[in-house]
């Protein structure tokens, strides 16, 4: 669970800058800036979270909240390979297993991907290089951090994850190539690679999006598996709240480059506390609910991220804007405040949200006007 | 990958026929449905009847349309003979054709000068894939910076400055100026040195005007390669930056390198006609500009043949070495 410093009412739950990491993945007030002809695009504005070894934290919100962007950020994928292209501009810190990355030799954060922090991208056809065979991909990933492993070893390595993660026939499928598996079997053997060197931290970048919903469910049972197998940290990126409540211990919703809300999952799902989540819960199609009834959705579309507007960027969207906001003015941008009705989860996990209403207000609206709906 | 080799040799055998259907159809079917005889325009202007008479059963011009075409397919691979009531000659095996005008079978004729065109095609290949492909990556690579948009302005003037512009100029400058090189053509059996030194201004000359292609064609393949999914995947893998470059995104690059090279190549085997002109090399360019200067029909229609198989065989080379390449060619 998140072991959070005491509540800072500047930047949310984040140790101070400098100080020593206060979890095993520690994030504080990251910005992630792109610098383009029409200004400044905030993908990433002062994001801060931590996670543990163990854990699985579900980072969810729309296309263009950042969620994306934000995991690059974390693998160092922003400032390699940028040939020509504006250069991101990034601050803050991250603390991985003690060490801060934004300020190590990019070299040195450049033999940690792969070995120490590895990544499940969305589309496994395109994420994987169509002129080599599986096997050759895998042992790639194997190689670059074992150099002394020699070829049979790897390839007898790579041969072992492609069972472990479900292919059939591991040994013949190894030398496939990417376009003679399956969506669903790609994107095992997209797993299989970033497992090969047992990585610490595992993103997973919308890792189901692109299967069939019958796959989908494989896949996801594969990585909750595989987590408890290998007992890495896991942050898991998704649009899709159905995903994070598979997987996720504990969820951080994103709006505009920014926190909204943050929790233990069931806190969030049970009691939410931002309108943003609300949309999101509102939006999400159910089996269980009569079809004459209509799906909430959130109306309009998500902030530029050049002008975001100064407050709270959700409050164009938000249909209780006109609410008097509780104890800040509706001009300044609302930061995350500790949610104090709120039990803790188990392992002592904090509530988070970051909303101009007062927390009574909000408490009153969810039970009364929105979790009867849904 | 062996049904796929079948099937590519099946299709060229296939666009030979058409080949030569095509080119005798220009040549000898057009005609007789235009009106012009073929006989005057083998013979040259200033033949008198009796000659343009006896050309005329030579080529078999009476006979049935199909039954020509029969007998010049027949005599490719088995050779035939033009017999008038008068006298015979003889054209062997390969006989594309047989020049009234000098009074010689083609097929010697174009071999001789096969090799100075393959010579000036393949050594202005090599530095211009060489040259065009550094300049693209690199300039890929350095977007943006002085560096890409000197390289890109460079390539746009190859682009845009003719051969016959640029040849007579580094003739002006190199060879009559400078003195640097010179010589007639000789061939690379008799001495490599000079072979090398009479061909080193033409192939650059060649080569700047398609290495100038090469490269805008580089980098902007390079540039969408390097958005590509897998590569920010083989980054994330923790492969070096010249790994990720070097292997992963050059393999893709080469893909439409190769498909444009293939058709250069086998257009340039053909004759690249100005340069030959320009630099007085004897090959199969500069006898396709005599053949038609001096009307004479049966070479230009023995270099038409040779361009055509030769793009047909330079596309049949770049097939088998996509399968090579992109194992989604081979297996499919």
């Amino acid at each position: 669970m998140t072991t959070a410093a005491a509540p800072s009412p500047a930047s949310g739950p984040a140790s101070g800058p400098g100080e020593p990491p206060t979890a095993f993945l520690d994030v504080r007030d990251l910005r992630i800036h792109f610098p383009t002809d029409d200004g400044l695009v905030k993908s990433v504005d002062g994001l801060s979270f931590q996670l543990e070894k163990g854990r699985t934290l579900g980072i969810v919100g729309e296309s263009g909240s950042g969620k994306s962007v934000t995991s690059l950020g974390i693998m160092g994928l922003h400032t390699v390979g940028q040939y020509g292209r504006g250069k991101a501009r990034i601050s803050g810190e991250i603390w991985l297993d003690g060490k801060e990355l934004m300020s190590a030799d990019p070299d040195e954060v450049r033999r940690l991907r792969g070995r120490e922090m590895a990544m499940i991208f969305q589309d496994p056809l395109s994420a994987m290089h169509p002129y080599f065979t599986i096997g050759h991909q895998i042992v790639e990933a194997y190689r670059v951090h074992h150099s002394d492993a020699g070829k049979k070893t790897a390839r007898k390595r790579a041969v072992e994850l492609l069972d472990r993660v479900g292919i059939p026939q591991p040994d013949r499928r190894v030398d496939d190539y990417p376009h003679q598996f399956s969506g669903g079997m790609r994107q095992r053997a997209m797993i299989a690679m970033a497992l090969v060197n047992n990585p610490e931290l595992l993103i997973a970048d919308e890792p189901t999006t692109a299967l069939d919903v019958t796959v989908q469910a494989q896949i996801l049972d594969l990585i909750r598996d595989l987590q408890k197998e290998f007992g890495s940290a896991v942050i898991v990126i998704t649009h899709d709240l159905g995903v994070v409540a598979e997987l996720a211990d504990d969820i951080l919703v994103m709006y505009g480059g920014r926190c909204v809300e943050r929790g233990p999952a069931e806190q969030l799902f049970s009691a939410p506390r931002h309108p943003y989540t609300w949309g999101l819960l509102g939006s999400m199609p159910r089996i269980d609910r009569e079809q004459t009834e209509r799906l909430i959705p959130v109306k309009g579309s998500p902030p530029s991220l050049i002008n975001i507007p100064s407050g709270c960027a959700f409050n164009p969207r938000c249909p209780y804007a006109d609410v008097p906001a509780g104890g800040i003015t509706r001009t300044e941008r609302p930061e995350l405040r500790l949610v104090t009705g709120a039990a803790g989860g188990p392992g002592g996990g904090q509530h988070w949200s970051a909303c101009h209403m007062a927390e009574e207000e909000r408490t009153r609206i969810w039970t009364e006007e929105i979790a009867p709906k849904l | 990958m062996f049904a796929y080799i079948v099937r590519r040799l099946f299709a060229v055998i296939v666009m030979l026929l058409v080949v030569i259907l095509v080119t005798f159809g220009i040549f000898f079917a057009i005609p007789k449905f235009t009106g012009s005889d073929p006989a005057l325009m083998y013979v040259g202007k200033q033949a008198d009847p009796a000659a343009i008479e006896g050309i005329r059963q030579k080529l078999g011009l009476g006979e049935p349309i199909l039954e020509q075409f029969w007998n010049f397919v027949r005599g490719i691979f088995a050779g035939r003979d033009y017999a008038s009531a008068n006298d015979s000659v003889h054209c062997p095996a390969p006989c594309f054709g047989y020049s009234f005008r000098h009074e010689s079978p083609i097929w010697p004729e174009l071999t001789s000068r096969l090799p100075v065109t393959l010579s000036l095609a393949g050594g202005a290949c090599v530095l211009w894939v060489t040259g065009g492909v550094l300049t693209g990556v690199v300039s890929a690579l350095k977007r943006g910076t002085v560096w890409d948009r000197t390289a890109m302005t460079v390539a746009l003037s190859g682009v845009s400055l003719p051969i016959y512009f640029t040849a007579l100029l580094s003739l002006a400058v190199f060879k009559y100026k400078l003195g640097w090189v010179g010589g007639e053509y000789t061939s690379f059996g008799d001495d490599p040195g000079s072979w090398f030194g009479g061909l080193i201004l033409p192939w650059v000359t060649l080569a700047f005007l398609y290495a100038a292609m090469y490269a805008r064609l580089t980098r902007a393949t390079m540039l969408e390669v390097l958005g590509e999914d897998y590569i920010r995947t083989a980054r994330a893998k923790g492969l070096a930056e010249p790994v990720v470059i070097g292997k992963h995104a050059m393999r893709s690059t080469m893909t439409p390198i190769l498909t444009v090279l293939g058709m250069d190549l086998g257009a340039l085997v053909g004759g690249a006609i100005l340069t030959e002109t320009a630099f007085s090399l004897p090959g199969l360019g500069q006898a396709a500009v005599a053949a038609i200067n001096e009307r004479d029909l049966p070479m230009i229609l023995g270099v038409t043949l040779i361009t055509a198989s030769a793009v047909v065989f330079a596309n049949l080379v770049v097939d088998l070495l996509y399968a090579v390449i992109d194992p989604r060619v081979r297996l499919s």
